[in-house]
């Protein structure tokens, strides 16, 4: 795999729970503050023209994994790389940053402000960072962004207001804010959750091509497994603010390694089955402020051991780029096998090489 | 969700329930009027589970709101009958129905299920209290002890224990907000409960799971529902029949399977092209050029021809009407399928012979191929 441009190692987040202050109460001495365990030693590298998918379900961290990510929050422990060296701390070196990492919100609704037209939206980046004048140089810039997302003619759009665009169009102009300053990593959170089904695609399509023509690396954050399935080159899945498992997505998904992943792809719909999917892992996700000892999935797992309450489970390998924090994959331990074919239907592909998939955009 | 394969076709023989025709609903009145549903015909078969599809603005929710007289202002029911059908044989005319009548019924005959149950439920006001109300009003004479054992009853039934029933409603997940949501809908045994979105906040495992539940629900009980969505994958899944509206209008009606099969209306086709198969080779898909148009400025003809890739000269010109096709029970509205053997290959493949009258042997082979295609 080629160096990648962005890289987390081991990072952790704990929120602190609000306890509520101001209703007389003292307050806890910090220590014993209770928190929220919301991403536990989370690694990941985003290498350039990449799509990396994180799929989880709500609560899982994903998002918080993106702000740390874009360093809107600082990590509890852990390091975030850049270009292999340790992202910079402080305000210009923070702008710096950001010129290289942009983020895509969920809702394009929320995210563009509805008193401006879209020229501000798009100028915004360039003020800020200095990188065009006002006048010919900037209208050029901002037709060229607005031609990279498939917004054409550009005089039209740029002088509309957000309320005068539909959910896809606004996207669009969200994720060409966030091309202006020629960024090497883009990190969408939810990106087409909020748009009406028959637009969606256009915009998976739209991060697969930038993939391709811009080679940016991207962090497709999302909760719908078939659609990290069809944009992403490589999927991690994560539960309860841990990485339960990674590697090419087509493996993720036909070969699961992990109970979880499993459950979630027979929860997820599929017109083509044609029984009933078996869930194998019941209830909810645990409570993260007091989360579990060992693997936090154990107390759903179908499969769990004594040993999945006493430790962590590493990263195991599971195939070629493919790994999964789960017991039963540790073979040296001579443990069973996970019980039960995965819920891949006959006639699938064999995981090949990485670089032929996802690149259909 | 044990198959509609064998279930769907004969429920959706069944007797009428909810009859809706001609329904026209506009927001606002005179020439600023947006006419958010179009002459729509639906018939909603006992004990059957029908999927309403449709994006945003599509007017599905409106559809529902209107039938069931639930439509707040400035939502204006401008034409249609809608006729509901009691065990007894006698017929109600909704639309037609004073305000004490409709209050009878509404939860007794037709109950509601919405997507954000946190809104729906009562923040200050226990589980029990919430559950054990509709039935104190409409069953005036239930003593105090037997509504609460009621209420156990249903709590059960949607898999919640009965030490809940003191909760409130940020003590519960939202998985188990939308059962106790489920098991309000169902405390008076209505015929027909209606469902908009009622688990696109859920997670997906938590949607599985109470989808499974309700549909043990509909077996066990019979009542019929109207499951709302914009997930049309999951409407396959779980649904006897699905409707499809676009842009106020319905465009297709078909079993379950035939509607995935064999789409008969390209929006339909296109809807289908929108989500992403979870196995099977990856191949590039388009969704559906364009966007939902907006419903002051609807376009001329057929409302979809302009996101239409078989759009004909006519399309532009004439709105199709919703017409009988093939079998099954199928409608449409499109001018291709006029006549269905001029219809483009895509739009004209063969039923899937879920059918009884179908020869079984050819035609699972057929839907075997078919449906790799579909994908």
């Amino acid at each position: 795999m080629t160096t990648p441009v962005l890289e987390a190692r081991g990072l952790t987040k704990h929120f602190a729970v609000h306890d509520g202050g101001g209703t007389g109460r003292p307050r806890l001495p910090a220590v014993s503050r209770p928190v929220v365990h919301a991403v536990e030693d989370v690694s990941l590298k985003l290498p350039p023209a990449h799509v990396t998918a994180v799929v989880g379900e709500s609560g899982s961290g994903k998002s918080t994994l993106a702000r740390l990510l874009a360093r809107l929050i600082s990590p509890t422990s852990g390091q975030v790389l850049l270009n292999g060296h340790a992202a910079p701390r402080g305000r210009r070196r923070r702008l710096e940053y950001a010129r290289t990492v942009q983020m895509v919100l969920q809702d394009p609704f929320a995210s563009l402000n509805p008193l401006h037209d879209v020229r501000y939206h798009l100028s915004r980046p360039f003020r800020v960072h200095g990188l065009a004048r006002p006048g010919a140089e900037l209208d050029e810039k901002m037709a060229d962004l607005l031609e990279r997302v498939a917004l054409t003619p550009a005089d039209a759009y740029l002088r509309k207001y957000p309320h005068e665009l539909s959910g896809g169009q606004r996207q669009r102009v969200a994720i060409a804010r966030a091309l202006a300053v020629r960024p090497q990593v883009l990190l969408a959170d939810e990106p087409v959750s909020m748009l009406d089904v028959s637009i969606r695609l256009g915009v998976l399509n739209l991060l697969g091509d930038l993939r391709d023509r811009e080679k940016l690396a991207i962090l497709y954050i999302t909760h719908d497994i078939a659609s990290a399935r069809y944009l992403a080159d490589e999927i991690v899945v994560m539960y309860a603010g841990q990485l339960v498992e990674s590697g090419p997505a087509e493996a993720v998904t036909d070969q699961p390694a992990h109970p979880y992943t499993r459950l979630l792809l027979s929860a997820a719909p599929d017109p083509e089955r044609s029984t009933q999917p078996q869930l194998r892992g019941r209830g909810a996700p645990p409570s993260l402020v007091r989360p579990p000892s060992g693997c936090r999935f154990r107390a759903r797992c179908p499969h769990a051991m004594p040993i999945c309450a006493e430790q962590v489970p590493p990263q195991f390998p599971a195939g070629t780029g493919h790994s999964g924090a789960c017991w039963l994959l540790d073979t040296e331990a001579g443990r069973a096998a996970p019980a039960g074919p995965a819920p891949a239907p006959p006639g699938d592909e064999p995981a090949g090489d990485l670089s032929d998939h996802g690149k259909h955009a | 969700m044990s198959q509609h394969i064998v279930t769907g076709p004969e429920r959706s023989r069944g007797d009428a329930l909810l009859e809706i025709h001609g329904l026209c609903v506009d927001y606002g009145q005179g020439s600023d009027a947006v006419h958010a549903v179009t002459d729509v015909d639906l018939v909603l078969h006992r004990g059957e589970v029908l999927g309403l599809a449709g994006e945003s603005g599509s007017g599905k929710s409106t559809l529902a709101m209107a039938a069931t007289r639930l439509l707040r202002e400035p939502g204006v029911i401008t034409a249609g009958e809608v006729r509901l059908h009691y065990d007894t044989g006698s017929v109600a005319d909704l639309l037609e129905a004073g305000t004490g009548a409709l209050r009878v019924l509404r939860w007794s005959e037709v109950s509601l299920v919405i997507q954000s149950a946190m809104n729906a439920l009562n923040p200050v006001m226990s589980i029990r209290t919430q559950l054990t109300d509709a039935l104190a009003a409409h069953v005036p004479d239930m003593s105090r002890r037997s509504r609460r054992d009621r209420a156990v009853e249903l709590l059960g039934m949607v898999g919640i224990s009965a030490d809940r029933l003191g909760s409130h409603p940020h003590e519960l997940s939202g998985g188990m907000r939308q059962r106790v949501m489920i098991a309000m809908a169902l405390a008076l045994r209505p015929q027909i409960v209606i469902m908009d979105e009622p688990t696109t906040a859920l997670d997906v495992v938590t949607q599985r799971e109470i989808l499974e539940e309700l549909i043990d629900l509909r077996d066990r009980f019979g009542f019929a529902i109207l499951f709302i969505t914009h997930d049309l994958s999951l409407l396959i899944e779980i649904a006897d029949s699905i409707a499809v509206m676009y842009a106020g209008r319905l465009v297709e009606r078909a079993s379950a399977q035939a509607l995935f099969r064999a789409p008969r209306h390209p929006y339909t086709l296109g809807l289908l092209h929108s989500f992403p198969a979870l196995h099977g080779p990856r191949v590039p898909m388009t969704g559906i050029p364009g966007s939902p148009p907006d419903l002051r400025m609807l376009p001329s003809g057929c409302v979809f021809h302009p996101r239409c890739r078989f759009a004909l000269a006519r399309c532009a010109d004439d709105a199709p009407p919703l017409a009988a096709t093939g079998t099954g029970g199928r409608v449409v509205a499109c001018w291709l399928q006029h006549p269905p053997e001029s219809a483009p290959t895509e739009l004209a493949r063969p039923e899937p012979g879920l059918e009884a009258w179908a020869p079984p042997a050819t035609a699972d082979g057929q839907a075997a191929t078919q449906g790799g295609s579909a994908a």
